[in-house]
C-alpha cells in the first residue's frame, strides 16, 4: 500500500505527492515507492512537495536516492512546490545546489 | 551585566587552584622551552643538540595542549531523563567476531530498558548469525545489493548501511563485544532534549583485563579528565562504539557530504575536460567526419556546463544537459555508421540473391541498433576517456555504493572524522563519564599493537586529510582539542631522539647542550614536578603510568603509523590494514620479534651506560654528565621495559569461582 498518491500524466511523467511529515519515519517507505516506479519503467518522476509541512535529512536522503535510480534509467527526478520549511532544510544542508525546486510539479519537465 | 559560565548549569569546571597549577606548569614549561633555544643549544653538536631541542619541544608543546583540555575539564550533572517518545536504534556491529560473543551482546541489547530495535550489522554476512538473530528476535542486516564492486569503508560502510534501513530517531553503535548495561539509554537520552546534541559518547571499559594492565588497555585518562576537558570545549569525541547519536545530524552531514562530493566531481571533470577531450581526437579516427563532429559537440557541452556552474546553475540541471546533448552526439555517430552499414548491406544482399544468405538482414534489428547508440556501445562511448568523463559529470556519486554516506570514510578511524565534522556543522557532543558497556580488550601483544596502529593511522589520515586547524566551523577550542590528539601520536619521533641523545654522550661525550647547569637544572625539574602533580591531581588516583609508559615505549608503531598514513594519503599506498581480532590469538613462542626495536634500543643504552662508565673510570668524561645521562637511560629503560610483560602476556584468567570451595 502507498502512502503517496501518484499519478501519470499524459507525457509520462509520474507525480508523486507526499503528505504530511517527510521524515526518517516515512523516508523508507518514500525510497522504496521511487524505485518502484523507475524499476516499472517510469523513468521521469516529479516529486511535488507542496503538501509536506516537514522534512529532515532522511526525507532528502530518499529523494537522493530515487534521483540516483532514476539517472541511471536514463530518465530524471525533479522537486516541485516546496514549502518554507522545505526550503529551508534544501538550503540548510545546500542540497539546493544539487536540486532546483520547479514551481510546478507538472511542468517540472517542460523545461 | 552578568557572566555565567556557559556550561556551569551543565557541571563543574575545574576549581581556581587547579587552574593555577595548570598556568604554573604551562609557564615553566615555556620559559624552559625559550631558554633552550636562545642560550642552551651546543651548535657544534647539531646534528644532536637540534633534534632534541625539536624533541623537547614537541613534548612541551603536548603538555600544552594537554594543560589546555584540563583548563575545562566538565564533570558533567546527570542529564535529564530522555526526551518523550524518543525512538531509538541499537546497532550491533560486526565482522569477524564469534557469533557467540555478538549474540551475548545482542540478548543485553534487548534488555536495555528504554524502549528501542535491536539490530545486528553482520558485515561477514554469516548464515548461521542470521539464523540465530531472527530465533533472538533481533533485526539482521546485510549489506544491500548496491555495493558489489564498491569500496567498503569498513565499519563505517557497514553503518551507513544499517542507517538506511532502520528508522530510529537515536543510534545506540556498540561493537560486537560491547555488553550494554540495562540502563544505558535513561541515562544517556536525557542529553538530546538540547536540540542541537549530536553525540554521546560513554567510557569504554573492559573486564577481561588484570589490575596491572600489561598491554595499557583501560584508558583512565583518556576515558576521564582527557574526555571531560574536550568536552568542556565541546569536543567530546565520538569513539566508535558505546555512544548515542542523533539521526538527523549524522542525515545532515551525509546530504551536505554528498552535495560536497557532486560538486567537487563535476568541477575536477569539466576542468580536466579539456585535456580529455584532446586525447581523444588523437585516439579517435579523425578521418570520420561524424566522429569529428560529435567530439565537437561534447567540447561544446562542456563549455556549457562550464559556464554554467560559473553561474551557479544547479548541477542536476547541469549534468542533465550535459548528459542529453553527449547522448545525442553518441546517436548521431552511430546514425552515420547505420547508414553507411546500411547502404553497404544493400550492396551485398543485392549480390546475393540466394535466399539462404539472407541471414544478414537480422543485422537491421531497429531494437539493437538503438541499444548500439546507447553511451556504453557507441562509437564515443568507447573512447575511454570520454565515457569516464561523461560518467563522472553526474548527481549518482557512481563511485560509491550509496549517494548518501553519512559516516565519514575518509579515515579508517570513521569516529573521529565523523565527530570533527558534526562539530563543524555546529553540532554539540557530551561525554557521560559512567561505564554503561562492558567490552573485551585484546589479549596478546600482537593484536593490541595491531589495534594502536590502526588508531594511530586513522587519526593521521584524518589529519592530512581533514586538518582540524584549517577545516571550516570548528571553535578555536576545538580545533585544539582535535589537534591534540593528532600531535600525541608523532611521540615516535621525540622517542628517537630521548633514546639517542644519552647514548651518544655516553659513548662519545657529545654533550646535546652547552653544559649540564644550574640554569638547566633550574628551569627543567620544576617543570616536571609541577607537570607530574598535574597528572596525578587531574587523574585522582586512578593509574596513568601505563599509558606514559606505552606513548614511549610504541614508538615504532607510531613512526610506522605516520609514514603508512602519509603514503596513503599522498601516494594512495595501502594501509596494511587488519581489523582488530577480539579472539585470542594462536599462542606459541614468545613473539619477541613484534618488539625488536624496543630491545635494540634497550640494548644499545645498556651498552652505551657500559661504555660510559668505563669512559668516567679513566676520568674521560664528567661526573655530572655520567651522572645525568646514566639516570636518563634509566628513565628510558624503565618505560621501555614494559615490552617485557606486554609480550609475555597470555591474557587474563579470571578466579574462576568454582575454586572457592576447594581445600
Amino acid at each position: 500500500m502507498s502512502q503517496f498518491s501518484t499519478c501519470t500524466q499524459p507525457s509520462g511523467v509520474v507525480v508523486v505527492k507526499p503528505t504530511g511529515r517527510l521524515n526518517m519515519v516515512a523516508a523508507p517507505a518514500l525510497r522504496k515507492e521511487l524505485h518502484t516506479i523507475v524499476e516499472g519503467g517510469q523513468t521521469r518522476v516529479a516529486v511535488d512537495l507542496s503538501a509536506v509541512d516537514f522534512i529532515d535529512s532522511s526525507g532528502l536522503g530518499a529523494l537522493i536516492s530515487g534521483l540516483k535510480v532514476a539517472r541511471q534509467a536514463g530518465g530524471d527526478l525533479r522537486i516541485a512546490a516546496p514549502t518554507r520549511q522545505v526550503i529551508a532544510v534544501l538550503e540548510l544542508t545546500n542540497l539546493n545546489r544539487v536540486l532546483r525546486a520547479h514551481p510546478d510539479a507538472g511542468t517540472a519537465f517542460d523545461e | 551585566m552578568t557572566h555565567r559560565l556557559p556550561n556551569s548549569d551543565v557541571g563543574r569546571l575545574p576549581s581556581p587552584w587547579l587552574r593555577l597549577l595548570i598556568l604554573c606548569t604551562a609557564l615553566l614549561g615555556i620559559n624552559y622551552i625559550i631558554w633552550r633555544w636562545t642560550s642552551s643549544l651546543n651548535w657544534s653538536a647539531w646534528w644532536i643538540a637540534v633534534p632534541l631541542v625539536l624533541a623537547e619541544t614537541y613534548s612541551v608543546i603536548d603538555s600544552l595542549l594537554f594543560a589546555m583540555t584540563m583548563w575545562r575539564v566538565l564533570r558533567r550533572h546527570p542529564p535529564p531523563p530522555p526526551p518523550e517518545g524518543a525512538t531509538v536504534d541499537v546497532l550491533i556491529t560486526t565482522y569477524n567476531e564469534p557469533i557467540a560473543m555478538v549474540l551475548d551482546t545482542a540478548r543485553a541489547a534487548l534488555a536495555i530498558r528504554y524502549p528501542h530495535s535491536t539490530w545486528i550489522l553482520d558485515d561477514g554476512n554469516r548464515d548461521e548469525l542470521r539464523c540465530a538473530a531472527e530465533e533472538l528476535g533481533v533485526g539482521y542486516v546485510t549489506r544491500s545489493a548496491h555495493w558489489q564492486d564498491k569500496p567498503r569503508h569498513a565499519k563505517a560502510g557497514n553503518l551507513n548501511n544499517a542507517l538506511f534501513e532502520t528508522q530510529g530517531e537515536y543510534i545506540l553503535v556498540l561493537d560486537a563485544d560491547q555488553v550494554p548495561d540495562p540502563r544505558i539509554l535513561d541515562h544517556t537520552l536525557g542529553y538530546f532534549r538540547d536540540p542541537r546534541m549530536a553525540l554521546v559518547q560513554t567510557p569504554q571499559y573492559f573486564h577481561n583485563v588484570p589490575f596491572s594492565d600489561p598491554l595499557g588497555s583501560q584508558a583512565p585518562l583518556f576515558y576521564g579528565p582527557i574526555q571531560q576537558g574536550k568536552d568542556g570545549w565541546n569536543a567530546a569525541y565520538f569513539c566508535g562504539s558505546n555512544a548515542v547519536l542523533r539521526r538527523e545530524a549524522l542525515m545532515q552531514l551525509g546530504i551536505r557530504g554528498y552535495v560536497r562530493a557532486v560538486e567537487d566531481g563535476i568541477k575536477r571533470t569539466l576542468y580536466a575536460a579539456g585535456k580529455m577531450l584532446k586525447t581523444a581526437s588523437a585516439q579517435s579516427d579523425s578521418e570520420h567526419p561524424a566522429v569529428r563532429a560529435a567530439l565537437q559537440s561534447v567540447r561544446e557541452a562542456t563549455a556549457t556546463a562550464r559556464k554554467q556552474l560559473h553561474d551557479n546553475r544547479e548541477l542536476a540541471d547541469i549534468t542533465f544537459e550535459f548528459q542529453q546533448r553527449v547522448d545525442a552526439a553518441a546517436r548521431s555517430v552511430v546514425d552515420a555508421d547505420v547508414t553507411a552499414m546500411r547502404a553497404d548491406l544493400e550492396v551485398i544482399t543485392a549480390l546475393l540473391e540466394d535466399p539462404e544468405h539472407t541471414s544478414a538482414a537480422v543485422i537491421f534489428d531497429d531494437a539493437a541498433l538503438t541499444s548500439l547508440a546507447g553511451r556504453e556501445w557507441s562509437p564515443l562511448g568507447a573512447i575511454e576517456s570520454i565515457g569516464a568523463m561523461v560518467r563522472a559529470v553526474d548527481v549518482g556519486r557512481d563511485d560509491e555504493a550509496q549517494p548518501v554516506l553519512p559516516m565519514a570514510t575518509i579515515s579508517v578511524t570513521e569516529d573521529m572524522a565523523t565527530c570533527m565534522r558534526l562539530h563543524a556543522q555546529g553540532w554539540k557532543s557530551a561525554y557521560h563519564h559512567e561505564v554503561l558497556a562492558r567490552g573485551l580488550a585484546p589479549d596478546d601483544v600482537r593484536t593490541m599493537m595491531t589495534q594502536r596502529l590502526r588508531w594511530a593511522q586513522g587519526t593521521v589520515q584524518v589529519m592530512l586529510r581533514e586538518n582540524p586547524l584549517l577545516l571550516k566551523g570548528l571553535s578555536i577550542g576545538q580545533r585544539l582539542m582535535y589537534w591534540a590528539t593528532m600531535w600525541s601520536y608523532l611521540a615516535g619521533f621525540a622517542a628517537l631522539a630521548y633514546i639517542a641523545a644519552p647514548a651518544i654522550f655516553l659513548i662519545f661525550g657529545i654533550m646535546p647542550v652547552q653544559a649540564y647547569s644550574w640554569d638547566f637544572f633550574g628551569r627543567l625539574i620544576p617543570f616536571l614536578i609541577l607537570n607530574q602533580m598535574m597528572f596525578i591531581i587531574i587523574s585522582r588516583g586512578t593509574p596513568t603510568w601505563r599509558g606514559q609508559q606505552y606513548s614511549l615505549a610504541l614508538f615504532p608503531v607510531w613512526i610506522r603509523a605516520c609514514v603508512t598514513a602519509f603514503r596513503n594519503v599522498y601516494f594512495d599506498r595501502p594501509l596494511g590494514f587488519a581489523v582488530t581480532p577480539k579472539t585470542k590469538q594462536a599462542v606459541d613462542a614468545i613473539p619477541w620479534h613484534l618488539v625488536k626495536w624496543q630491545l635494540a634500543a634497550i640494548a644499545m643504552l645498556v651498552v652505551a651506560s657500559v661504555i660510559g662508565i668505563v669512559q668516567l673510570y679513566f676520568g674521560a668524561i664528567s661526573v655530572l654528565g655520567v651522572g645525568v645521562n646514566l639516570f636518563w637511560v634509566l628513565f628510558d629503560i624503565v618505560i621501555l621495559s614494559v615490552v617485557f610483560q606486554a609480550v609475555r602476556y597470555r591474557g587474563h584468567e579470571p578466579e574462576a569461582p568454582e575454586r572457592e570451595g576447594v581445600p
